[in-house]
Formats: structure tokens, sequence, C-alpha cells
């Protein structure tokens, strides 16, 4: 039988103590730490989880035994940063397919202190390592954004409206204690700060942070039972391209995104004007707009404009990336466990920059340079 | 023009020794998918379009526009910045990644469609790299 809207529940949900510089923890134990205050959140012991997930280089086996957890199911699937939406979708199937009862997805990322950290260049005989590394890309910075000039040639879009997305989230990251950068910025200020990769600038571009996340899952059933109000998996969607961006079908838009986004919503049962909040995983301030854009929230070529005249700033129609996001709040290397959990602090009712009356959020995820993306839709209302 | 040393160096593999084999002795292969007609990169001895191996490797015009790129202004080893990492849309439909040469790296120098050629430049004795330059008399 079909999964149904509601039918799998977020029970439990925190982040790493501390985010930012935490060089007093190793890879692993920033996962543990979230596991731990997860678990805390939801009145678990790991023997009471009988599912784990988490992404690589991290496996499974090695989260499952630090914490001290038998699993029955596991998941490593490892896409990029947008890896945690694709083990919520495919735990709340495992939960239905009674594979396991109570699932728990981690982030640990030592991306700033690296300790015990991910390495990074790839093989010489990878086809990135053969056709993109000869050409001098260091690292998503000089990757990500390669699509953006022919975006902005297409659509219209200015170096003023790519800067207006880092001002509208720190305008967000200024209502949030936890945020890295907190200061008020002005299009001048990101147009004048360090040039990165042209088109972009530094503060254009994501945050190098230490941190993790972790998120529990279980039936809408038992989720009742549990101490936090649920927060209930609506729809879900998934999606690949290619890990080599040179390669993507269109440089103004993302096939992962155009296939996980409306999977997600048409599973939900949902129009876009019933999403009252909007997280668009943002390393880069392109994303936001692909991410309206492919999504539907706006016609190809509206995002620009949808971003210039309010919609998504505090007391916008759309409040988009309401942590501050990448670009402002944190960014450990695999960010999509973090706009996870504002999804959930806002449905729950109690993120810091709280957007009133939220009920339906739609928190959408990409893996490095368009290669992947997972959406998840989630509302605090069991249909 | 010679490369810097240090620029990351690829291996071929038995199923891209034919590109890289091609680009030492001058030539820009590409494949084409017998079943549709059309051209498709990076090199495999299937096509992406139908799962056949009805394919056969083709002799590119090394004619392309330029499709986007960025401009990247911190050092790597093998690379002054700032220098252009740039994608190239060849005549023959695939795109690929590669440098822009005898061109200024600046954003006024560096037009989006505007016409390129291929340039051969050898890293060593065995790996040859596609690069391109604007195109002569454009």
């Amino acid at each position: 039988m079909t999964i149904k809207p509601g039918e799998i529940a977020i029970v439990g949900a925190a982040e790493s103590t501390r985010i930012g510089a935490v060089p007093e923890m190793a890879q692993i134990m920033l996962h543990a730490d979230a596991a731990l205050n997860a678990m805390a959140d939801a009145g678990l012991k790991p023997s009471d989880i009988d599912g784990v997930a988490c992404v690589g280089p991290m496996m499974p086996q090695q989260i499952a035994h630090y914490l001290g957890i038998t699993p029955k199911w596991v998941d490593g699937t490892g896409v990029g940063g947008c890896s945690f939406m694709l083990h919520v979708r495919h735990a709340a199937a495992a939960i239905h397919a009674g594979y396991a009862k109570t699932i728990l997805i981690t982030h640990g990322e030592s991306g700033k202190s690296r300790i015990n950290a991910t390495p990074r260049p790839p093989e010489p005989q990878s086809l990135n390592g053969q056709f993109e590394a000869p050409f001098g890309p260091m690292g998503p910075p000089t990757l990500f954004p390669i699509p953006v000039l022919r975006y902005m040639k297409a659509t219209g879009t200015t170096h003023e409206h790519l800067a207006q997305v880092a001002v509208v989230q720190r305008e967000w990251a200024g209502k949030n204690p936890r945020a890295a950068f907190r200061d008020p910025i002005t299009i001048a200020d990101v147009l004048n700060s360090k040039m990165i990769a042209y088109p972009f600038r530094l503060l254009q571009c994501c945050l190098v942070t230490d941190g993790g996340g972790a998120l529990i899952l279980t039936s809408a059933d038992r989720a009742k039972d549990f101490p936090q109000k649920p927060v209930y998996i609506l729809g879900s969607g998934e999606s690949v391209e290619t890990t080599m961006v040179s390669q993507m079908q269109d440089f103004t838009s993302s096939r992962a995104f155009r296939v996980a986004g409306p999977t997600a919503m048409e599973m939900a049962g949902i129009k876009h004007s019933d999403v009252d909040h909007l997280m668009i995983y943002d390393a880069f301030a392109h994303l936001p707009l692909y991410g309206l854009e492919d999504l539907g929230f706006v016609k190809r070529g509206e995002a620009k404009d949808f971003i210039w005249e309010g919609n998504t700033r505090p007391g916008g129609k759309l409040p988009l990336n309401t942590n501050g996001g990448g670009l402002s709040y944190t960014h450990t290397g695999m960010y999509g466990m973090f706009a996870l959990q504002e999804s959930v602090r806002q449905v729950r009712g109690i993120a810091p920059a709280q957007v009133p009356d939220v009920e339906i959020s739609v928190c959408h995820g990409v893996g490095g340079m368009f290669s992947a993306s997972g959406t998840i839709v989630m509302s605090n209302q069991r249909p | 023009m010679a490369l810097e040393p240090g620029r990351p160096r690829p291996e071929p593999t038995p199923e891209t020794k034919h590109f890289w084999e091609g680009t030492k002795n001058g030539k820009l292969l590409l494949q084409r998918c017998g079943d549709t007609g059309k051209a498709y990169f990076p090199p495999r001895p299937f096509s992406p379009y139908t799962g056949t191996c009805n394919v056969q490797v083709f002799e590119a015009s090394g004619r392309a526009t330029l499709h986007s790129y960025v401009i990247h202004h911190r050092p790597v080893p093998g690379f002054k910045p700032p220098y252009a990492i740039a994608v190239v849309e060849l005549e023959e439909g695939p795109r690929m990644m590669t440098n822009i040469i005898d061109c200024p790296q600046t954003p006024d120098a560096l037009v989006l469609d505007m016409p390129l050629e291929v340039a051969f430049t050898p890293m060593d004795d065995d790996i040859t790299l596609a690069l391109f330059r604007p195109a002569k008399g454009a």
C-alpha cells in the first residue's frame, strides 16, 4: 500500500550543542552529540533506536557502534549536502514497510576545524578527475557558480539581484542568536566584499563551520506518545543529475530540483499557496533563485524580482531561509540537516525567528554542484 | 603555450583512453549515438541516450562557444589567479570544462557565446589538454 501523507512523523530533532568552531570534537563526536540531543528531545535512549542513517564518509556501522545501537535497517545514501532529505524519505518508506520502528538520522562535520574530516580531491581516474580537475577548480566555490553567468544572461538577473539574496538572509540571521553572522549588510557591502570566483564574492558564498544535527522518525500512530508535538511528513522527493557541473543538461535550471520538488509537493497534495515557510539550501547566492523557479513558486526568470520585492524577507509572504541559511547561519559542508532542523523548528513554533502560524514547511536540499536534490514537506497537522 | 607545473593530471581509463590518445595527436574525439545521431561527452562505450553499444568515435571540428565560466581569484597549484574555469559548448552539441587561453581573464574579454577554437596544450609526453582560445577572425 502506498505511503500516505502524514503517516510518518519526526519526533526528535536537535543540532549539536555548539555550532561554528567546535575544535573540541572530532567529526564522529559531532554526530554523537547531535544524536544524543535528539534522543533527549524525543525521550529516547540508544536501545530504543532500530534504524540508522548517515552520510559518508561516516558509515552507518560507525555511528551505530559508537552510539551503542543495534539497527535492523541502515541507510548510507551519500549524495552530498541534501543526503538527509533522502534519508528522511527512505526512513519514512522503511517505517511504512515495517523494516524499522524508530529511525535516527545523524550529521556531523568538522568542516572548519577538520578533525577526522572528509577528504576532498577527486581521484584522477574519475570522470571529474579527468574532465574537470585539470582546469583548476578548487572546491565548491569554483564549481557551484559555474552556471551563474548563463543564468544571468538567460533571465536578466543582475549582480545586484544576486547580492540581495545575501542581504535578505542576513536580515533573518540578525534574528537568530546562533547565526554565525548577524550584523546587517547592504548590497554595496556584498558587491565590495572580497572576490572569490567571479561573479561571486565572499558574502555570496556559504560559511565553513563545524556542527551536527540529528532527527528521529517514527510512525504517526506512535508519535503522539512522544514529548514533542509531532512534525508530520506529508511528502518527499529525490533525484540526482551529475557530479560534473559542466555536464548539467540546462545551466539555468536543475533537473534534480525539477524532479524532487514537484514529486514531494504532489505526494503531499499541496499547492504552492499552501506553503507557509520555505527552506532552499543556499550554499551560494544563486541557489534560492533556482529553487524558487524549479519548484514552481515563481515562473522562470521571476525569482530575482520575487526576492528583490521583499517576498522572502521577514514579514514577506513566503519566508525563506529563516535561520539565515548557509550564507549567514552555518554551513558545515553538508548543510541540508540544518535546513531540515529549521523547518522542524518553524513547524513546531519554536524557531528563533519564528514565522507566525506556520502549518506547512517545504525544505529543499541540493547536493554539491547541482548533483542531487531532496525535498521534504512537513506539517504540524496530520491530514 | 607551456602549462605551469602542479595542475591535476588526468589518468585515462579503458573507457576514455581514445579521447586522450586523440588530444595527444591533435584530434578532439567525441562519440556519437548510432541510434539517435546525437553526440555525447564524456566518453563511454555505450550511448547515454539509448543504452546500446551502437556508437562511433568521430573527430569534432574544434569549434565551440563560451557557455559559462567563473574567474577564480585564489591561488591554486598550477594556476596564476585570476584565471577562468570555463564550460564551452562544442559545435556538435556536448559541453566540456576547459580554460580559455590567449585572452584576458576578465569579464569584459570573456563574453558569453563568443566563438572559440580548440588549442591542444601538452601537459607532458602522454597527456594533452583540450584548451580553447578566441576563434581566429572573430
